[in-house]
């Protein structure tokens, strides 16, 4: 019944829904601890440019791979110490983490708009796209996708709107496959074939009627993609063909940091466990709306492909 | 058994004929395929000869038909830094890949499964949330990150494992142990997720009314109802393991595929990361079928048709 309540009374509906979700997502310790940790996440990172002590790039070789400390060197506080051109690794990191969020929210909502387009259309008209459109989705997640993505920046030359549209192409299968299954089930519902009878049409219902009704789905879908784009990132960034200097990125900054873990262990360890805080909380988050939005969708983030392997 | 093992199959032949036209269809769209198989030293000569030696300068449909003429003849061309077939050149790399694959799957397995049944056997304990955090840990390390952290404590440090390269067995555990401790960790939750809606199943309550003892009820009833979508993943996971571990093989400079298709890619050598892709696309595939064909093995059901999925 939720669905049809939904379906004929949308904007009052969603705004009493949105309010008590909230109120859920922060309802038990976990949930409340997840919500915190993600704001200080997002304050940390897009509040860089305010926080940060010094200037991620500038280089000071005078106190290159200076030790985390509280002691001044050279004049400068370096609170999580220095790389090998002396710059200030608290900046790098924070500056990182901004540059990992912003490609995991420029990259989710592409993944999902196509996705869930894809999964609408050809669960509701059914017929050979529909059928088509699902090899599709089967012959792309097949592909070893990480192989193909550097493949493909290494043929378009690496930049920030290359990373981000891999990471989208490379995210939709998943949204696409699970929408068009739930799209199946909605279209035998009794709303839409009373919308059919009344004369409405096939794209009217698709976006009234259809599309609500597998918004939380999509919330779910999307929120577990997040820690798996932003460990593409990184990953990308890693093996050299993500996000170039001089802006700096986590992954990037773990790649440099190969050469030196004999001497700075900080610099592995650092933007590593920044990657991996970010990573949880977003793990932990997804955990927690899906148990509250779709319970049903427990075992689908184990089907997607493993990015960052 | 006959006519599902048939849709099968033509399922996956056609998920393979999917994967060569994507893989076309990037190789046209990225740029000139002349330019990218010629490499950074092509003169316009050069240039030309590829373009007619190779049919570029037929029409596209035409290209289409040829490529995938090439494909299934098993001519994946010639790589251009190492003047090998890259056949030969995969064929001498998939041994390393498929000794490490079995490694991470033993240990996904030995690690995975047992954990994810003592926490679903013992639901709500300290043991259960204990368990699951040590997965949830595990699912948000990324691999290049914990790579690195066990090279400096196992390498560095201690001293007692090699740090890269291909050798004996004491090469293979830090590789397997990154490349197997993430699939483990999902695995855990799938087979908690799967155990426990299993034990809330009618027959679980009959078994355990008439009296028999839990260990019985979980190793007779429980686990083989539950081990369905434990196989389905583990079979995922093993497919794309067989593919080519990118990143692992990188940062242990482990000699398989995923390091050949990275460093091919880093050359610039197209017909190289072409063949690792489509000879990683299709492992996968053949993986997926083989563990669809044991379903039935597992579930009668599926083998008389009464199922359909």
């Amino acid at each position: 019944m939720a669905g049809l309540t939904l379906a004929f009374g949308p904007a009052r509906a969603t705004r009493k829904r949105g309010r008590g979700f909230l109120r859920r997502l922060t309802g038990n310790t976990s949930g409340w601890v997840t919500c915190a940790l993600l704001v200080v996440l997002f304050v940390a990172g897009f509040g860089a440019s305010w926080i940060v002590p010094y200037n991620p790039s500038a280089q000071d070789l005078v106190v290159a791979l200076h030790t985390p400390s509280l002691s001044p060197a050279n004049g400068h506080v370096h609170l999580l110490g220095t790389d090998k051109l002396g710059r200030d690794v608290l900046s790098r990191v924070l500056v990182g983490l901004r540059v990992s969020l912003s490609v995991a929210f420029a990259v989710v909502p592409l993944s999902a708009a196509v996705g869930v387009a894809m999964g609408v259309l050809s669960g509701y008209m059914g017929g050979h796209a529909d059928l088509a459109l699902m090899r599709v989705v089967d012959a792309q997640m097949a592909i070893p996708a990480l192989l193909l993505m550097i493949a493909v920046i290494a043929a378009l030359g690496p930049g920030l709107v290359q990373i981000v549209g891999v990471l989208a192409i490379a995210g939709w299968p998943i949204y696409a496959r699970v929408i068009w299954s739930e799209v199946i089930g909605l279209r035998q519902r009794e709303f839409v074939a009373a919308a059919t009878a009344v004369g409405v049409p096939n794209r009217r219902i698709m976006i009234r009627h259809v599309a609500p009704n597998v918004l939380p789905t999509v919330i779910v879908l999307a929120t577990l993609q997040l820690p798996i784009v932003i460990v593409s990132e990184a990953a990308l960034s890693f093996l050299g063909l993500g996000i170039q200097p001089p802006t700096p990125s986590l992954g990037q900054m773990l790649a440099e940091a190969q050469d030196v873990i004999w001497q700075a262990w900080w610099l592995p360890v650092i933007p590593g466990a920044m990657i991996s805080i970010v990573v949880l909380v977003f793990n932990l988050l997804g955990d927690r709306v899906r148990d509250i939005l779709d319970p049903r969708l427990r075992g689908i983030a184990y089907t997607q492909p493993r990015l960052g392997r | 058994m006959t006519a599902y093992l048939l849709r099968r199959l033509s399922y996956s032949l056609i998920a393979f004929w999917g994967v060569l036209t994507i893989v076309f269809t990037l190789l046209h769209l990225t740029g000139d395929p002349a330019a990218l198989l010629a490499g950074d030293l092509a003169t316009p000569d050069i240039l030309q000869q590829i373009r007619h030696s190779y049919g570029l300068d037929q029409p596209l449909p035409v290209q289409y038909v040829q490529f995938l003429g090439q494909i299934v003849r098993g001519n994946f061309g010639y790589s251009y830094r190492q003047s090998l077939p890259v056949l030969e050149l995969i064929g001498g790399h998939i041994g390393p890949t498929i000794e490490l694959a079995v490694s991470a799957l033993v240990v996904t397995v030995l690690i995975g499964v047992p954990l994810g049944v003592i926490a679903g056997a013992n639901r709500g304990s300290p043991v259960d949330t204990t368990a699951m955090l040590a997965s949830l840990f595990g699912l948000s390390i990324p691999s290049f990150w914990l790579g690195l952290m066990l090279i400096i404590v196992f390498g560095v440090l201690l001293g007692w494992l090699p740090v890269s390269g291909y050798g004996g067995l004491n090469h293979l555990i830090m590789p397997a142990v990154v490349l197997g401790g993430f699939e483990a960790a999902q695995l855990s939750r799938l087979t908690r997720t799967g155990l426990l809606e299993v034990l809330a199943q009618d027959y679980v309550r009959t078994a355990r009314a008439k009296g028999l003892a839990q260990r019985l009820v979980l190793i007779k009833h429980a686990l083989r109802n539950a081990a369905l979508p434990v196989l389905t993943i583990v079979g995922l996971g093993f497919g794309r393991m067989l593919g080519g571990a990118v990143v692992v093989e990188t940062i242990f400079a482990w000699p398989g595929m995923g390091r050949l298709g990275v460093q091919a890619v880093l050359a610039r050598d197209f017909p190289v990361v072409l063949g690792t892709v489509v000879i990683g696309a299709a492992i996968f595939l053949v993986v997926n079928f083989l563990v669809d064909m044991s379903y039935g093995w597992i579930d009668p059901r599926l083998r008389t048709g009464a199922s359909d999925s």
